[in-house]
């Protein structure tokens, strides 16, 4: 399996081998209801969830409806504490800034702390191109980079792996990335943890340059927060001398008291945990404690399009918690890989096609990969209506229309392969705006009820694959009802 | 009161025994129902598909159709959630296009006067018990648009607990969707199957003989995959159960 998404294959042509593949499909059944049970527990415990739940929306809502302000605060906060900022307009861009800040050390080599952002962008893969090499600290990315795999989960990104599994990759790989697995390593959760602690422990202590993501970025004092749990954070936050943070521009907020909201709601919907391990927060530089220089890249990379999109901007107040992916029937079949980003799941169905826009043939067909259940909804922290957004990315989709990409207002046009199905909804929506019309339709299948296949040729087969097809009755129920009561409505 | 039923196009071309069984249920109950015979399809697959713009003149039609009725009430949640909570919704997005008012005022009065069955059963007619036998071992597979969109919660429960003879077993992962979702089990066929096959796993589970939900799409999907998996077990509209008397249990 490649490192990167580039060129993936539509949502149903990349699920399909997950759906086929039974220990992917036990390992991501087991993990998801595991966490999906503990998430229930740690949220029902609390009897104003709903509240912080809007709560958080509002914070959201209003930070992005001001993001301009609030931005320019943070700069000025960030370089007051003695911290740089850079503004990456896209992935490349910050790419290059992040590869100069590095090489103008002298260092050839950096710890990461686990961070979407810098996924997003690639930046493990730049900087290799540039002779650096990025070492991913958090256990679940370390198997990945390990198994020159990819994330197939926001939170747990190897979440696709058992135990076994790991085991083989780390026993295969450490050695050729620094200290190798220990004689005899075992699929003991303990071991393994054990064999990745010595492992990183002396990459922690070599390494001169830190790379990290944020939760949280507070405008009001400069502030970023680093919520992790392994305490892999802490220490590649702190004993590197130089620190470079990669973050969406849709991580500020406000102010600490902001804060206090999310760091109730993030735990308890992403780990099922009351209150988070490691809550890492720096301000700036300090003399003689932890990084002498700091810089924070922000990143839009897409961001300001959706926000300009009234219905796709709510996806922008996602904490990425991953209770979605967690939740979603959808995601626990076709696995995270068929999403073709960083960000699988419901989230990034509706995330990905907004960031990256619906040209290629993988971020047109995620709008799709739902069944518009509502369970990502029911229990996002942030209340993201994640089915409308879907709905409202088909409708691109499918039927083109004004959006902004790049900064520019643009009108998309309709996605290729949708022909039949636009004919399709035209010819039904002629039928439904006739009565008759239906009536007809109704008592031709009816009259030739007889002749009609158990299962269906060509394109039917996408239904009867599986499925039988219901039997059509002798006569449609209106039939019946005039046949019966008739004459009594008077035909309206 | 004068009530209509609104059918769906799904129930009225395939599933009529589901429109007798409303039309029987609400006439022992006193109702006087009506079938407006101008009723076609409410757009839910337009909408959900992603065509919106073709949807609307759908909405303006079963609005132009149903206006008039104190109540609507139809026997599927996924249709009664399209006209509850996405007519408002279509209403706004046409108004913020430049369109106007218009759209929005002709959905209004439908709007709030439509009820899924269950809930004009219990929160309309205020009754659970509707003097209905079914001598059966069934499972209840709460719908997602009606379980999460419209917030039908314990009303088909307490509804079928009532039921003489019948006996109710919980279906394991029963909030879990089905897999149907519309033109999703065609757009993505293989993981609508895989999520139909395990419902079906989990109803064959509880020993039931009968399948019960409150839509009959998700019941086609979840009614051809059983039959596919040749499990014996048939999909039974809620209405059909409410709907069985004594004199018919025994035939």
């Amino acid at each position: 399996m490649s490192g990167t998404f580039v060129g993936m294959p539509a949502f149903p042509v990349a699920a399909r081998e997950a759906v086929h593949d039974a220990t992917l499909r036990g390992n991501l059944r087991h993990a998801t209801h595991t966490i999906r049970a503990k998430r229930a527990r740690a949220v029902g415990e609390l009897s104003d969830w709903a509240r912080l739940r809007e709560a958080g929306r509002r914070i959201k809502d209003h930070t992005l409806r001001h993001l301009d302000r609030y931005l320019v605060q943070l700069e000025e906060s960030v370089t007051a504490a003695g911290g740089t900022v850079h503004w990456a307009a896209d992935a490349a861009e910050a790419n290059r800034i992040v590869t100069a800040l590095v090489k103008a050390t002298g260092e050839s080599e950096v710890v990461k702390v686990k961070s979407m952002a810098t996924q997003e962008i690639g930046l493990n893969e730049a900087l290799e191109a540039e002779g650096v090499r990025a070492y991913e600290t958090d256990l679940a990315e370390l198997i990945v980079q390990l198994g020159k795999d990819r994330p197939s989960h926001i939170l747990v990104p190897a979440i696709h792996r058992n135990r076994g599994e790991i085991r083989d990759v780390f026993v295969r790989e450490m050695g050729a990335w620094g200290r190798p697995a220990p004689e005899g390593l075992t699929d003991a959760p303990a071991e393994l943890a054990e064999a990745a602690r010595l492992h990183l422990r002396e990459k922690f202590l070599r390494a001169k340059v830190g790379v990290c993501g944020a939760n949280f970025m507070v405008a009001e004092t400069g502030t970023l927060v680093v919520v992790e749990s392994e305490g892999n954070g802490r220490m590649c936050l702190t004993l590197p001398e130089t620190l470079i943070a990669v973050a969406g521009i849709e991580k500020v907020v406000p102010s600490w008291r902001d804060l206090e909201v999310f760091l109730q709601t993030l735990p308890r919907s992403s780990t099922a945990e009351r209150m988070n391990p490691y809550t890492s927060t720096w301000t700036g530089t300090a003399d003689e404690d932890g990084p002498r220089a700091f810089h924070l890249v922000l990143l839009d990379n897409g961001r300001t399009d959706a926000l300009a999109d009234r219905v796709g901007r709510q996806a922008l107040r996602c904490i990425r918690c991953s209770a979605c992916l967690n939740v979603c029937p959808v995601y626990e079949r076709a696995g995270g890989h068929a999403y073709g980003s960083v960000y699988p799941g419901p989230i990034g169905a509706v995330l990905s096609p907004q960031l990256r826009g619906t040209a290629s043939e993988i971020d047109a067909s995620l709008p799709y990969a739902s069944s518009l259940c509502g369970a990502c909804y029911e229990v996002c922290p942030v209340a993201i209506d994640i089915p409308e957004v879907l709905v409202h990315l088909r409708e691109r989709v499918a039927q083109g229309g004004p959006a902004v990409r790049e900064g520019n207002r643009v009108v998309l046009r309709p996605a290729r392969g949708h022909a039949a199905e636009r004919a399709a909804m035209r010819a039904a929506g002629w039928v439904f705006a006739r009565p008759r019309a239906l009536r007809a339709g109704q008592r031709l299948a009816s009259r030739t009820r007889r002749l009609h296949p158990r299962t269906l040729p060509g394109p039917g087969r996408a239904w009867s694959g599986a499925r039988d097809l219901p039997a059509v009755p002798v006569e449609p129920f209106r039939d019946w009802w005039q046949r019966t009561r008739g004459g009594k409505d008077g035909g309206r | 009161m004068r009530v209509a039923l609104f059918l769906t196009c799904v129930n009225d071309t395939l599933y009529p025994d589901t429109g007798r069984a409303v039309v029987a249920l609400l006439s022992r109950l006193g109702v006087d129902v009506d079938f407006p015979m101008g009723q076609t399809c409410c757009g839910q697959a337009h909408y959900n598909t992603g065509y919106r713009h073709e949807a609307e003149p759908l909405a303006r039609h079963f609005a132009d159709v149903f206006r008039g009725y104190d109540a609507i009430v139809t026997p599927s949640g996924s249709c009664g959630a399209m006209v509850r909570e996405l007519y408002p919704r279509m209403g706004e997005r046409a108004r913020a296009e430049g369109r106007g008012d218009s759209l929005a005022a002709a959905l209004a009065p439908v709007v709030h006067r439509t009820y899924e069955l269950t809930e004009f059963l219990v929160d309309v007619l205020g009754v659970t018990d509707v003097g209905a036998c079914y001598p059966h071992r069934v499972t209840y597979h709460p719908t997602c648009h009606g379980l999460r969109g419209l917030g039908l919660g314990d009303r088909p429960r307490r509804l079928l607990e009532a039921v003489r003879g019948l006996e109710l077993v919980e279906l394991p992962g029963a909030d879990e969707c089905c897999g149907f979702g519309g033109t999703f089990a065609l757009k993505n066929a293989e993981v609508s199957a895989a999520m139909g096959a395990d419902k079906v796993r989990n109803a064959e589970s509880t020993g039931a003989e009968v399948l019960c939900a409150a839509d009959n799409s998700c019941l086609m999907h979840i009614g051809g995959t059983m039959s596919r998996l040749r499990t014996g077990m048939r999909p039974v509209h809620i209405a059909e159960i409410l709907a069985s008397t004594q004199e018919e249990a025994a035939a």
